[in-house]
């Protein structure tokens, strides 16, 4: 059995991945040609890694569902990318960048990863710039920074309102170039459907094509998940619509450990829900809150036009509970204090699931165009779904399923705990605790895929290199595939009366209600119940018209929707696990006087990681301690 | 409010296609264009038929994987959007709406709505890069840049590569993607070096993969869902001739 070894390096934090780096095993030149790689997604952390692999001279293949690489959902970050360069000479550093995250992540997060992902922060923004990709600038031709929530310094780059975007084509153009220098072979248009595993170790996956139907076998000597988060479990989030947790549960269902599942981050700042035939919510960036206040009315139930509510009656009330960082408070706090006001009567809009984010204060200090030189994308983007300007009446936002800080479990080598089966980016656990700070999502997925995997891959791969390619014809294989045949046929063969978007939605409403933002052990409890019988409905009556062996998008969604249903029973057991509030996972029961969260450091200041049991059995439980050595455990307060 | 849909079925590249009608009721002006289309499928579906394909993701114009053309315009009748970002407010009651694939003899149909687009992924294999290793790059404000440059490249950056521009194209042209993405680098000193090579590969590869020539009709910029300049045309040209004319063929 799999034991939690985190193969933290020895030494001072500052030395840890030096130390890592001078130690570990090397693959030579000569015998990285021997070795395959696979990588499962392209997104920030998926493109790097496949480019840079594919330059130290591993032969790799890339595989994504969409068209094209450059569609992953990366593409739609907005704000922009940390890094601890203090260029502003505010007293920015690697050290203070690392306590930002610990903190932001209320103490839940691995010390030493942590430390490692602001430590190679620098040098992904050089490499980002050298690629091309065109960062906000000042007038004298240096790179401009902003501020972000949970931190005190400027320490986040951008590229207008679509920095995910600039900066994953940056990273795609990296893949391109090894694509065509023949380094890299790249599948789109594939679904993964199963992990291949020979003698404990992962040795390659099943796939589906897409436009074919065909299911494919192909072998490697480890595979890289870098397939992003799950937080479409809410149904309705900022995710691409065909995000989903699908690979993460395969590697589970296969031995993989997960950790801390509930951990999700719902964003603030979103374009509220309007409507039942709704599919999505859109994100409106975290980098608003520089520049913009939040605020509703100090009456219940003020229905007046926003514009004609005096100051004096306006209640800004994330400036009033936290004088010290305002409105750039963390995410998790600016949601719940969100919810809380609408949950007293005070929120406004058509459906008063909404507060305002306005920008009248900052129009008048610095003009218009400077305003709009900022955040003019993100206005436009507001105007074309609502129909309104935010130059000229604030905006109304409310917060969404975005983030999952929970994930695959790895070691400090980003390896899961089957051998060769790596996780990166949003995939994995490790860096942000219970809540994410802004802009570190894209930082990350890159520090994981430029700096961090291609390293330490090599450490086990250098023991591989006398290990001939696993045929695709060997028994694993064929009996992976076999597997996913009959779970394909199964989904077909109920034949029953309702579409899988249909039940999608119904498991996300219940998911929002009861492990959303506020969860409790009675509606948890419920929750249990509502799943499972969803479950059992979903089996008996689901309905996916045509066949296996052309391009079918109700199979495709079937499958996640299949998966979903199995995860939201882990992510129930994972929040009914924890009997405390930290960060972005809320108990009601656990909360101190002023509304805030409480956590039980004694008790819970543990790594939940879940071993598969079989379906519907109770997943057991492996704690991995968190041992603060160089950062002490405090309240978290921004007051 | 109700709308008449005349949609193109096609279910494969090796099948005709036609055009399907369907009339739907009960459509919230509200509804985004993809989620109209969601309600339709979910009535095929109830019905034992088959649903529509049509290709999505993001749902918030960025990922680039929408595309429809509709009623004789790509991305339908408003500016600066993708499908995804059309709602059906755009439309009147009881209109007819005609939706097809985009139409380029580069983006052979796969099944009804959705093409194939990897053309323009061999275009981007032959040129639209940088050539850096990870890892050996210099410090990154070691190299200035000026500001109304960086905006620029920002500008020609920001394409979606959705094929909009093909399909708005007489000629099917994909000059305007081409050209975003070597003016781009073109623009910032990191894309200098290899500047000629990348104009010459990536024009070159266009035109062998059977996209037609531009006649600066100027329809793509109409309907660019990024509004994507045809200035950016006009750099594309100047950096082409220039490595044409050049001894130096980097």
């Amino acid at each position: 059995m799999a034991t939690l070894d985190a193969k933290i390096p020895e030494g001072p934090l500052k030395e840890k991945w030096t130390n890592y780096l001078n130690t570990m095993k090397l693959v030579s030149p000569a015998n990285k040609k021997k070795l395959d790689i696979i990588v499962v997604g392209t997104g920030i952390a998926g493109s790097p890694a496949a480019a840079t692999l594919a330059q130290l001279g591993y032969n790799v293949k890339v595989f994504c569902y969409q068209d094209s690489p450059r569609r992953a959902h990366s593409v739609a970050a907005q704000g922009g990318i940390n890094a601890s360069k203090n260029y502003r000479n505010d007293g920015d550093g690697v050290y203070r960048h690392f306590y930002d995250m610990i903190k932001g992540g209320d103490y839940r997060a691995r010390e030493a990863n942590v430390y490692r992902a602001a430590e190679v922060s620098n040098g992904i923004i050089d490499q980002l710039t050298a690629q091309g990709v065109p960062f906000a600038r000042e007038y004298g031709g240096q790179i401009t920074t902003r501020s972000f929530g949970g931190v005190q310094v400027s320490r986040t780059f951008y590229a207008q309102g679509q920095t995910g975007q600039q900066v994953l084509l940056g990273s795609y153009s990296a893949l391109k170039r090894m694509i065509a220098r023949g380094k890299v072979q790249m599948y789109s248009r594939r679904q993964m459907l199963e992990l291949v595993i020979k003698d404990g170790q992962a040795r390659g996956i099943i796939a589906r094509n897409l436009v074919t139907g065909e299911l494919e076998r192909h072998t490697a000597h480890a595979v890289v998940l870098a397939t992003g988060g799950y937080g479409t479990v809410y149904y309705l989030s900022t995710l691409g619509v065909s995000s989903s947790g699908s690979a993460a549960m395969i590697a589970y269902r296969n031995g993989a450990f997960f950790s801390n599942p509930s951990f999700i981050q719902i964003h603030p700042t979103c374009i509220p829900q309007l409507s039942d035939f709704q599919s999505k919510l859109t994100l409106m960036s975290e980098s608003l809150r520089n520049d913009g206040r939040i605020w509703v009315p100090k009456a219940k139930g003020d229905k007046r036009d926003p514009n004609e509510i005096p100051e004096e009656e306006r209640d800004y009330y994330l400036e009033r509970r936290y004088p010290a960082f305002g409105n750039l408070v963390p995410r998790d706090v600016a949601s719940r204090a969100a919810k809380e006001r609408c949950d007293a009567g005070y929120g406004v809009g058509p459906t008063g699931q909404a507060v305002y984010l306005e920008f009248r204060h900052a129009i008048r200090e610095q003009g218009a165009k400077t305003i709009g030189g900022k955040y003019g994308n993100l206005f436009e983007l507001y105007e074309k779904i609502t129909g309104e300007s935010p130059y000229e009446t604030p905006m109304r936002i409310y917060p969404a399923g975005h983030y999952t800080m929970g994930g695959l479990w790895v070691d400090y080598e980003l390896m899961t705990t089957i051998p060769g089966l790596y996780a990166i980016g949003e995939a994995n656990f490790s860096d942000h605790g219970a809540n994410r700070l802004g802009a570190s999502s894209l930082m990350q997925g890159a520090g994981d895929g430029y700096f961090i995997l291609p390293n330490t891959i090599g450490n086990y791969l250098a023991d591989k290199i006398k290990v001939p390619r696993l045929s695709t014809e060997e028994k694993e294989f064929e009996e992976a595939e076999q597997k996913v045949r009959e779970r394909l046929e199964k989904l077909l063969n109920i034949n029953g009366t309702q579409t899988a978007s249909s039940f999608h939605k119904r498991l996300g409403k219940i998911m929002w209600d009861h492990c959303g933002m506020l969860r409790s052990e009675e509606g948890l409890n419920k929750a249990r119940t509502e799943v499972r019988e969803l479950k059992q409905e979903f089996w008996k009556d689901l309905q996916v018209p045509g066949t296996l062996n052309e391009l079918n998008q109700e199979m495709e969604k079937a499958v996640r929707v299949a998966d979903f249903l199995e995860m939201s029973q882990l992510l129930i057991e994972d929040a009914l696990n924890r009997n405390e509030s930290c960060g972005g996972h809320f108990r009601q029961e656990y909360q101190t006087e002023a509304g805030e969260a409480l956590r039980d450091d004694e008790n819970y200041m543990y790594v939940a990681t879940w071993e598969y049991q079989g379906e519907d059995q109770m997943p057991r439980l492996h704690k991995e301690p968190l041992n603060f050595e160089f950062v002490e455990v405090k309240a978290r307060t921004y007051k | 409010m109700k709308v008449q849909l005349k949609i193109w079925r096609q279910p494969n590249a090796q099948t005709k296609g036609q055009f399907v009608d369907y009339s739907l009721n009960d459509i919230n002006p509200e509804m985004s264009f993809l989620e109209m289309l969601d309600a339709l499928n979910k009535q095929l579906i109830e019905k034992g038929e088959d649903p529509v394909a049509y290709e999505h993701d993001c749902r918030e114009g960025i990922c680039g994987s929408c595309g429809l053309f509709i009623n004789g315009r790509p991305h339908g009748p408003e500016k600066e959007v993708a499908t995804c970002q059309l709602h059906m407010r755009s439309f009147r009651d009881g209109q007819t709406i005609v939706v097809e694939p985009w139409r380029a003899q580069a983006f052979p149909v796969i099944k009804d709505l959705i093409v194939d687009r990897s053309a323009f992924e061999k275009i981007m294999d032959a040129g639209g890069f940088v050539s850096v290793d990870t890892g050996s790059a210099p410090e990154a404000n070691s190299t200035p840049v000026k500001r109304q440059h960086a905006e620029r490249a920002f500008d020609a950056g920001v394409c979606i590569g959705c094929g909009a521009c093909v399909a708005a194209c007489k000629n099917s042209s994909a000059t305007l993607f081409v050209a975003a993405k070597i003016s781009q680098l073109a623009l910032l000193p990191q894309g200098k070096p290899e500047a000629k090579r990348r104009a010459l590969n990536m024009v070159a590869k266009m035109e062998e993969l059977g996209f037609g020539s531009c006649t600066s009709t100027e329809a793509c910029e109409v309907e660019c869902p990024k509004s994507i300049s045809l200035d950016h045309i006009a750099r594309m040209n100047r950096e082409y001739l220039k490595a044409s004319f050049s001894e130096e063929k980097d």
